[in-house]
């Protein structure tokens, strides 16, 4: 326990003492609230619940930008030959990949708080359901979670970081497209319902949209945190195959 | 104390280390002599658990570095070849890093990083960002985190490697010191440094220990009296090496 705070710490020192976090905080707030006030139409719509105008964004903007957060993970580690200091010491690697894995999302979870704003805001101007407006707000969080897992998944593969880059955007991209309205509609008309089925259950909208609509399923749950989990398993398996 | 019992790695069917047996006692300090390739980095790889062994076992004050790896790797101070280092830190961050992780806290912590950058020499460049060093202060840097804990067995992957006449002596008298109350290990393949530090030397070639004695003994052995032409007797050429 007290290990994974240790790693969580050295990880958060090296987001912070480099522009890496800065900007992609940066960059996210920015688009997010852009987005928000022109294709969100956020003040003609008159969304006060945030749905459409605001979190609809979200999954679009972490398929590009969480793997930028999560790719130095262990990419970095295996290039320095740093890897072996932490092999080396008496740490048991489930701690360093906990730690490693939520201090990346802990700069995710700061990106997400910095844009209070915007409930100041509905609340200040509309009367907004905010239950709904922090059930959305979690289902924005998980799945950029999800997207950290998988990035930590691949930079274990591999010791080069813009690898490590291409191919999680890569793989957060299919996974957003392919449970996208337009598409899975264009599949219906033709009577596939086996994989409309399918490809529903593995993209992220069925179950992002259902917490932006406020509603709390068991099954979106264990989506969020069985991909997770395994892709942090796999990162174990991944990093001990790599010292036999 | 260090007892490696018939350690043995292969890569593929090729051997980096072959049944290599070998035990040192506190107050001994083993020189580990061999060419480029010979499998003295592997060795200590295994010894320190970042890599584990195709068979054998190595044990460190009584724990085998196998089956109760927290325990063996607590007594251990390793120096790997490349001499590793966080860039993003600077030098106290990384030591102080360190000592979180070797369990050091409050008074004793700040001690051992203060007793670390003395007996190293790292006072003048304590706040400096890692990746603004010089190689000879980098070496030092990670020399000093292997010492950081007091532990009771070092191992020390070509301690001298890249460090100017001046350092390179220091820190053979660095190893002459703590060599008299620890097991210490560490390679090299400059001859002089047997003379200078080493109470007992093995010499190493393909993976095969091929001598063992004292610095007196080995030269004994060689017809012309000088480790020179013992360890080009024992030894295969890299050209050779390669075409076998
Ligand atoms: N991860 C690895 N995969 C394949 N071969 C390796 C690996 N690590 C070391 N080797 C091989 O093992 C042999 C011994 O290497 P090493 O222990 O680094 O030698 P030394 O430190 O004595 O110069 C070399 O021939 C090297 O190519
Ligand atoms: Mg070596």
């Amino acid at each position: 326990m007290k290990h994974i705070w240790t790693i969580l710490k050295r990880e958060l020192v090296s987001y912070f003492t480099q522009p890496t976090a800065y900007a992609i905080i940066l960059i996210f707030l920015l688009i997010s609230l852009t987005f928000n006030f022109t294709f969100g139409s956020f003040i003609l719509a008159g969304d006060a619940n945030l749905e459409w105008s605001f979190l609809f964004w979200h999954p679009w903007l972490y398929m590009l930008l969480a793997p930028a957060v999560g790719m130095r993970l262990w990419s970095d580690e295996q290039r320095n030959g740093t890897l072996e200091l932490l092999g080396t010491f008496p740490i048991p690697p489930w701690s360093t990949i906990l730690g490693k894995y939520l201090a990346a999302a802990l700069v995710w979870l700061i990106a997400l708080v910095l844009t209070f704003p915007i409930i100041i805001t509905v609340n200040y101007l509309g009367e907004p359901d905010n239950g709904r407006i922090f059930s959305g707000y979690l289902g924005s969080y998980l799945t950029c979670c999800v997207f950290l897992a998988i990035t930590m998944l691949v930079s274990a593969c591999t010791r080069d970081q813009v690898v490590c880059l291409i191919v999680s955007v890569a793989i957060c991209t299919l996974m957003v497209l392919c449970g996208y309205e337009a598409f899975i509609r264009e599949l219906a008309r033709f009577r596939f319902d086996f994989l409309v089925e399918a490809l529903t259950a593995l993209g992220v909208w069925d179950h992002f949209r259902s917490l932006t609509r406020g509603l709390f399923r068991y099954q979106d749950m264990v989506w969020f945190f069985s991909i997770i989990f395994t892709c942090l398993f796999g990162t174990s398996a991944i990093l001990s195959a790599k010292r036999a | 104390m260090i007892e490696v019992e018939n350690l043995t790695k292969h890569f593929g069917p090729k051997y980096a280390v072959n049944d290599l047996s070998f035990t040192v006692k506190p107050g001994e300090v083993l020189g580990f002599l061999g060419p480029n390739g010979a499998g003295k980095s592997t060795t200590m790889r295994m010894i320190t658990g970042f890599i584990t062994p195709s068979s054998g076992d190595a044990k460190v004050c009584g724990h085998s570095i196998i089956d109760q790896p927290f325990l063996a790797k607590d007594k251990i101070g390793y120096l790997p070849e490349s001499a590793p280092l966080y860039n993003d830190m600077t030098v106290v961050g990384f030591l102080k890093f360190c000592a979180d992780v070797r369990n050091l806290t409050g008074l004793a912590k700040k001690e051992a990083v203060e007793r670390a950058i003395d007996t190293c020499f790292l006072s003048s460049v304590a706040h400096q960002s890692i990746d603004t060093l010089s190689k000879g202060y980098r070496h030092r840097t990670c020399l000093a985190q292997a010492l950081l804990h007091d532990p009771e067995v070092l191992i020390l992957d070509e301690p001298t490697d890249g460090l100017d006449p001046n350092q390179k002596h220091e820190v053979r008298q660095l190893i002459k010191r703590l060599g008299a109350t620890k097991s210490i290990l560490f390679s090299t393949h400059i001859l002089e440094e047997v003379d200078a530090s080493c109470t007992r030397a093995v010499i190493v070639d393909r993976g095969k220990i091929v001598a063992d004695g004292t610095p007196e003994e080995l030269k004994k052995q060689s017809s012309t009296g000088s480790l020179h032409d013992l360890f080009r007797q024992l030894t295969t050429l890299d050209t050779a090496h390669a075409s076998a």
